[in-house]
């Protein structure tokens, strides 16, 4: 057959978990388009002679500690995407965890009603229900006489899980009704109840599985993040947006935002590959 | 259907329930139109999406190592950083640098307008997961089918056009029908740079009324049923180009 239809081979030295998550060319790649594009602008500004103070790598350092950080004092930055990527995980999980096995319930009424709810919040757009969170909450909510406060973050928390959670409902579903229908015969000749079964034996072998696909959520999640800054969260895209405000120079606009498409990249990409070997080591062999 | 309007305008002097978004002729427009620039958006963004997988994948399995480690690079960026930042890119960032063109009124405008500029996010966004699956579809084709159509005498374009391809996009339908749904949902995010899509009319409505609770499930039904036509079509592609011998 002819050559250039030979299925890709990997990269030769690519084994085990380090080389599998620094894919080195991918990396290298990425890095070289970014340094091309700050020496571009910096080549464009010369060339239109807009006449800025400093070269464009002097004002990216400048940023950068605004841009990871945020400014001192205050909760902000890239490390708030970060943050919020956590927090809205585990809410999600949790939420997902309880709405999935609502989904395989013996009640035919749960079951449909966490089916409902599992597709209503699958299918719809994750801005649009940011946007439904944050403006149909409440600022603050008063349990008993005690008032607490909802700062805008812990809101577009939340309205990020919504969707985790759905998606994690779906996996969950999945990953139980994967399990051979022996082990449930199993268990229940030895006469663990179904809450036993669950538990003990059904969760234990689901987990392995839901690993890389939790993981996979977790990194479209965390690039789902900078939705929060239309919301007017003080995350690191508002930081880049306030940053370029101040700075009034055109031939920064793009090393800017290629800056954080970096810090995204450099984020996201290990937990990608870092996916695939779990996913290839975890994998059914047949 | 007036008489229809006439009851949802009194639904709102009597319940409070404001549907202004139906009852009024002028919002009613503005909505429609919003939720056309959507359908029109995720349209024209499925096509080229696609049309870059088929291409993209073509070229992973050229000979040329420099061709072949700029689509990787190409399809783990775009797969590895956020949409949204991907979209302030090419519209704030990329747009300022493009030369601007005299309308027809003697005034300078940008080259491309913001739904320009959400097209071609969109669909390389999209197109990045698109050339992943295909090529997964095109693993997928048997070598030994590969290797008759070889034996048969056709090139390697040939092989690629009239054997691997028809097959692969039969393998790959199912992921890419999660994809393309992905698509019509990321479309929301053309809202931050003020293409007059769905969400952004329904904001101007519901700033404009305060019926945020109302305007908000009018915008959900409307994405569900985009999505469900999308599913159902993709649904109905799968059927018909179904072929016996593979899968149940």
């Amino acid at each position: 057959m002819s050559a250039g239809l030979q299925m890709p081979q990997p990269a030769r030295g690519e084994s085990g978990f380090t080389a599998t998550a620094f894919n080195r060319r991918s990396l290298a790649f990425v890095l070289a388009a970014f340094l091309l594009l700050v020496a571009g602008s910096e080549a464009l500004a010369q060339i239109r002679t807009t006449g800025g103070s400093g070269s464009i790598i002097d004002a990216l350092v400048k940023w950068t500690p605004l841009l990871l950080l945020g400014p001192p004092g205050e909760f902000g930055g890239f490390v708030l995407n970060i943050a919020v990527s956590f927090l809205a995980m585990a809410i999600g999980t949790v939420a997902g965890l309880v709405l999935g096995l609502g989904q395989i319930s013996l009640f035919p009424i749960v079951r449909k009603i966490s089916w409902a709810i599992t597709q209503f919040f699958r299918n719809s757009p994750w801005l649009v229900l940011l946007f439904f969170v944050m403006l149909l909450t409440p600022f603050q909510i008063r349990v008993a006489g005690v008032t607490i406060p909802l700062p805008d973050w812990i809101k577009a928390t939340v309205g990020l899980a919504l969707p985790i959670m759905a998606n994690m409902a779906e996996i969950v579903r999945g990953a139980v009704n994967s399990i051979p229908t022996a082990q449930w015969e199993c268990a229940e000749s030895l006469a663990f109840t179904r809450m036993q079964t669950l538990w003990r034996i059904i969760l234990p072998q689901c987990l392995k599985r839901m690993i890389p696909p939790w993981m996979n959520w977790y990194a479209i999640l965390t690039m789902a993040t900078p939705l929060i800054s239309i919301v007017g969260v003080n995350d690191a895209m508002t930081l880049a947006q306030d940053a370029l405000a101040a700075e009034q120079r055109t031939e920064l606009l793009m090393p800017m935002y290629g800056m954080l498409l970096v810090f995204f990249f450099i984020y996201c990409y290990p937990i990608a590959r870092w996916t695939i070997y779990l996913e290839r080591k975890y994998a059914v062999k047949i | 259907m007036e008489t229809l309007w006439d009851a949802l305008r009194s639904l709102h002097d009597a319940g409070g329930i404001n549907l202004v978004q139906f009852y009024n002729d002028f919002e009613r427009d503005r909505l429609l139109r919003g939720m056309w620039t959507t359908v029109e958006l995720a349209t024209i963004c499925i096509v080229l999406s696609v049309v870059i997988g088929v291409v993209g994948a073509w070229l992973q399995g050229s000979r040329n190592r420099l061709l072949k480690s700029i689509v990787q690079g190409y399809i783990q960026f775009f797969r590895n950083t956020p949409p949204l930042v991907q979209m302030y890119f090419f519209y704030f960032a990329l747009g300022p640098q493009l030369p601007r063109i005299v309308n027809e009124y003697g005034i300078a405008q940008p080259m491309l307008g913001s739904f320009e500029w959400a097209v071609i996010s969109l669909s390389f966004f999209a197109g990045a997961f698109n050339v992943e699956i295909f090529r997964s579809g095109i693993e997928a084709v048997q070598r030994a089918t590969v290797e008759a159509a070889d034996s048969l005498g056709f090139n390697r374009l040939q092989i690629y056009r009239y054997v691997v391809l028809p097959l692969a996009v039969r393998f790959c339908l199912p992921a890419l029908n999660n994809n393309l749904v992905n698509l019509a949902k990321t479309t929301s995010q053309a809202y931050a740079i003020a293409v007059p899509e769905a969400l952004f009319v329904a904001s101007q409505i519901w700033s404009d009324h305060i019926n945020v609770l109302e305007m908000m499930i009018t915008l959900l039904t409307f994405y569900l049923l985009l999505v469900g036509v999308i599913v159902w079509l993709m649904t109905w592609l799968e059927r018909s180009l179904a072929v016996p011998g593979f899968g149940r």
